[in-house]
């Protein structure tokens, strides 16, 4: 592994949002000399600019938001008779008891499974790469990729609330409307995707002597 | 600080590992040997045939918007939804995040996201730089992941087995309009938009 060179140690930078190749600036003593790439004009920056410390942030933030979002109930159905109020996981547990359970398996996933995952993925490799750990390295960087990958897809519950709201309105046979848990569920997924945006995945291949 | 002769090297950005470019043939992917990353694919589709997608896109995502997803039927009443009425509803019902979300994700970025392509897309099959591409190239970068209408289409489905328990029914033309845009993004993923930079040369600016 050793053998390939890597950016860092030649001297270049690719730019985070165009890819150009850089050479790096003269260094600076502090070595976060923020130079425009070429191209693109943005901030050239061999690593993300404090990634651990963003990423920490959203990641505590969106865990803040994500234990409203499972307690208080998402949605209300309100018909002549009577009121039933749904959290995410009621409302699995009624698409699997009366609907079809391999729908409940897919909302399971995108609403319970993906988030969880993702906060155990991003606090792995948040600990893993601070502590220079060489442990799995292609492992994570592979579980880096498909938390990237999937995370929006936690939106799921989010949607099918909105669209249950602007379908069932029958006055006062039957209505459906929005309850906090959803507001408090929609931030989660939005904080998730920052952290996970905000995480640099190079980190998991530098070694202990590498600041950010 | 200079910039290399561009296109010789390329760095992986997953793990900083650098690499020298080679031509790819039909087919082939460029992986990391670090961290099996994509690095490059080949670019099996033409500037001309990514912007028919796009404007093929931009068709079905107008109908995907104006015609109706659902109808539900309760003793004789209808009730039908469209994305603007369902984003509208949500801000009514106390829960503007979430409506703010859905219009973000579901509309305007979505859109921002075909007309700034079909504009470059337009210039770059006449070999020039399109007026502010560089504005508009970093635009699409950041706005690239926030768009959800795959998403949407999913949740859709699970609306309706949800309110089959209690209602008739009905999917109209809305809902096919969101599968076949499924469809088209799910074409758009694997197209790396970094070629465009590219593409056109840099001179005329």
């Amino acid at each position: 592994m050793s053998a390939l060179p890597r950016a860092a140690e030649l001297g270049l930078i690719s730019c985070h949002v165009c890819g150009l190749v850089c050479r790096e600036a003269t260094h600076d003593a502090a070595g976060n000399d923020i130079v425009a790439c070429p191209r693109c004009g943005c901030a050239l920056h061999r690593r993300k600019p404090s990634s651990y410390t963003r990423t920490w942030a959203l990641l505590i933030a969106a865990f803040l938001m994500y234990i409203p979002a499972n307690l208080l109930p998402i949605m209300r159905t309100a018909s002549l008779n009577d009121v039933d109020d749904n959290t995410i996981l009621s409302g699995i547990v009624e698409l699997w008891v009366k609907g079809s359970p391999d729908l409940a398996v897919i909302v399971f996933t995108a609403s319970i499974v993906v988030p969880m995952m993702k906060f155990l993925v991003m606090v792995l490799l948040l600990v893993s790469s601070r502590r220079g750990s060489h442990w799995a390295q292609p492992q994570r960087a592979k579980l880096f990729r498909l938390v990237e990958l999937i995370g929006y897809w936690s939106m799921l519950d989010v949607f099918v609330v909105a669209l249950l709201t602007a379908l069932v309105r029958f006055n006062l046979l039957s209505l459906v409307e929005p309850l906090p848990g959803v507001i408090f569920f929609g931030l989660t997924v939005v904080l998730t995707m920052l952290a996970s945006m905000s995480f640099d995945p190079r980190l998991i291949w530098d070694g202990r002597d590498t600041n950010d | 600080m200079g910039k290399l002769s561009s296109g010789r090297l390329l760095i992986c950005e997953y793990c900083d590992t650098v690499y020298r470019r080679r031509t790819l043939t039909r087919g082939e992917v460029a992986r990391c040997a670090c961290c099996q990353a994509v690095l490059e694919r080949h670019h099996a589709l033409s500037v001309n045939a990514l912007l028919a997608l796009v404007i093929t896109a931009m068709v079905v995502f107008v109908q995907a918007n104006m015609w109706p997803i659902v109808t539900l039927g309760l003793n004789g009443q209808h009730s039908s939804a469209t994305l603007w009425g369902t984003i509208i509803q949500m801000w009514q019902q106390q829960a503007q995040v979430v409506s703010v979300l859905a219009a973000a994700t579901l509309f305007f970025f979505p859109l921002v996201k075909m007309l700034s392509l079909g504009w470059l897309l337009w210039f770059a099959r006449q070999g020039r730089r399109a007026p502010g591409f560089v504005p508009v190239m970093v635009t699409l970068h950041y706005v690239g992941p926030w768009t959800m209408s795959e998403v949407f289409v999913l949740g859709a489905l699970v609306a309706i087995v949800k309110a089959r328990l209690y209602f008739d029914v009905v999917t109209d033309p809305g809902i096919y309009a969101y599968a076949a845009l499924t469809v088209l993004i799910t074409i758009f993923a694997s197209v790396d938009l970094r070629q465009l930079w590219d593409v056109t040369p840099e001179t005329t600016i």
